[in-house]
């Protein structure tokens, strides 16, 4: 049998990702016509690949369906209870880096630090009866981020895409989203609190630590983790 | 453990309080979220499961028994009066995979204008005589002499507010203390905000719902707020001392009492934590050796306002409390539409009850 490796199936993370792989000597193709998701690894023995959108690889690495995986850290911690108990990271690959942050309008002048934003929560709520509405999807870690920061009076709305232009479009007060450079958000008049951010993430190459391994499984994951100058 | 066996248990515990003078009651397993999520602590509500139904909203699997019986209460009850109710109630575990996220729990709620100590009294005897034969370890507490400690303190309304906000939030509640008090310096963001001529100025454009008239109101009331005198640090150590207290009950209420003399705002709060002592003593209660924590219930128990109290299972410190209750007259005003009734009530895990059996046959 072989090791399932699990890696974005397109754009920019997956073209990364293959440079990775690239730079150490194992080779990973896509095959057939550009819709098509199946692919090929040279430079190494027993080894298969996964093409996923970046968002399954938590969950396939979690439920052992894939040995390996390339996915960020912001999604892994997000979507995986207990996530250290499940995928085990072996090597940051040093790009996809992002920060999830939360941000408010820049007109918020009064509002820099969570204690502001937090007491703004709260006139908030008296005023118009609801609480603050935060839109983002990344719900379990901006959770445990604002309890641990003690902001009350809010409230976590889902927003799947396009999270930036909620504010403006009156279906939140502030967001929690990733940002790489901050563009997007200035160019939406948000700026982001003067905290650390809630997560700093990057792609990462995770092992399941769920997935069973035969021995052929095994010394073929450790050839590889060899190939790769890991561990 | 099966449902089955949670679920006879259950039955046994509510036949036990229906022996002791409640009348049964049940709710609905699907609740209105809108209306009486917020009534719930931060801990239970952002576990909730919650769902939406095309017709009624967003509805939630209940996540407990005591907000939905008030309400009942409020509408249609009438005074005095016990009730009890058995049945499961459902709470994500996303921190402790290894805990039911669907439990059963019995209840025992009281609703009597006559003497608070001696209904907190009769709830706390009632639950330590049910779980006599576990060997659990009961705590008390008091959110009412942390409250009155905060209400009494020579600050200005917008800070005491601010702290009431917070009690439930023990770090929140810390680093305020802290700003009042100014151990802390101010961040150069504020500072530069306070000093701005026009702090509006350069802003960017007015976006989103918060409008330009509520970042005003807040600048006003940051500059206020820089102008309010450092809360004095015999004060903050006074409250210091306060959350410290964590003895056995004869002990802490000494302790308590010389602290009153400093704080007279808590006089009141404190006698009656004696008060409730000797009516615990009168129903047969070991006050001598039962424990005392002042901070006890503050990261949890957000709509229990007085009275806190819980069992625990030394052996088993993954557990949840086997069981806990409180006084929350604040929430009958909440609900009440204009009416008020002083409450206290407590609930059991008849679960973990089910498996401390287990355990002890094996």
């Amino acid at each position: 049998m072989t090791i399932k490796l699990g890696v974005p199936s397109k754009g920019r993370l997956m073209e990364k990702t293959f440079d990775w792989f690239g730079a150490r000597g194992v080779s990973l193709r896509r095959t057939g016509s550009e819709r098509e998701y199946s692919g090929e690894v040279d430079g190494v023995e027993g080894v298969e690949l996964v093409l996923l959108s970046a968002g399954e690889i938590p969950r396939e690495l979690a439920a052992g369906r894939i040995h390996l995986g390339v996915t960020g850290t912001d999604l892994v911690q997000d979507k995986l209870v207990q996530w250290e108990q499940k995928v085990d990271p072996l090597a940051e690959l040093g790009f996809g880096h992002a920060d999830l942050i939360v941000a408010v309008p820049s007109c918020w002048v009064d509002v820099d630090t969570l204690d502001d934003l937090d007491a703004a929560a709260s006139a908030f709520r008296a005023k118009h009866g609801f609480r603050m509405r935060i839109a983002t999807k990344y719900h379990r870690l901006v959770r445990a981020y604002l309890h641990a920061g003690g902001v009350a009076d809010y409230q976590l709305v889902d927003s799947q895409g396009a999270t930036e232009g909620t504010v403006k479009n009156m279906t939140a007060e502030a967001i929690a989203d990733i940002t790489s450079s901050g563009e997007t958000l200035r160019a939406n008049h948000l700026k982001i609190l003067a905290e650390e951010p809630v997560l700093r993430s990057q792609a990462t190459l995770f092992r399941s630590r769920v997935a069973k391994l035969d021995n052929p499984e095994r010394s073929a994951l450790r050839a590889l983790c060899a190939q790769l100058s890991l561990e | 453990m099966t449902t089955a066996e949670n679920r006879a248990k259950a039955a046994s515990l509510k036949a036990r309080f229906e022996a002791a003078g409640a009348a049964p009651v049940d709710c609905a397993v699907l609740q209105p979220a809108e209306v009486l999520l917020d009534l719930y602590g931060e801990d239970v509500r952002t576990r909730a499961f919650v769902t939406s139904d095309p017709v009624r909203g967003e509805v939630m699997l209940r996540p407990d028994f005591t907000v939905p019986v008030v309400q009942m209460h409020m509408a249609e009850g009438a005074e005095p009066a016990r009730y009890t109710y058995a049945g499961e109630v459902f709470r994500r575990q996303e921190d402790h995979p290894e805990r039911a996220a669907e439990y059963f729990q019995v209840g025992y709620e009281v609703f009597d204008r006559e003497s608070p100590a001696a209904a907190d009294a009769e709830v706390f005897a009632l639950f330590f005589e049910t779980l006599k034969d576990y060997h659990l370890s009961p705590v008390t507490g008091d959110i009412g002499i942390l409250t009155a400690a905060v209400q009494g303190l020579q600050t200005s309304e917008p800070r005491r507010a601010a702290l009431m906000r917070h009690i439930w939030r023990p770090r929140r509640f810390r680093a305020l203390l802290d700003r009042y008090a100014g151990r802390v310096p101010m961040p150069a963001s504020r500072a530069a905000l306070l000093s701005a001529d026009n702090p509006l100025d350069g802003a960017g454009p007015m976006i989103g719902l918060r409008g330009e008239d509520e970042i005003r109101q807040r600048v006003d009331a940051l500059r206020k707020d820089a102008d309010t005198p450092a809360l004095p640090s015999e004060q903050v150590s006074l409250i210091e001392a306060l959350l410290k207290v964590s003895e056995a009950c004869p002990f802490a209420l000494e302790h308590l009492r010389d602290l009153a003399v400093d704080m007279p705002a808590i006089s009141v709060a404190v006698e009656q934590f004696g008060a409730r002592c000797d009516a615990m003593a009168e129903r047969g209660v070991d006050v001598d050796t039962l424990a005392f924590d002042a901070g006890y219930g503050r990261s949890s128990m957000e709509y229990y306002d007085g009275f806190v109290f819980g069992f625990l299972n030394r052996q088993q410190p993954n557990w949840p409390a086997v069981a806990t209750g409180g006084r929350y007259d604040a929430l009958t005003r909440q609900l009440g539409q204009g009416k008020e009734i002083p409450a206290v009530g407590a609930v059991i895990r008849a679960g973990l009850l089910v498996d401390m059996d287990a355990g002890a046959g094996a």
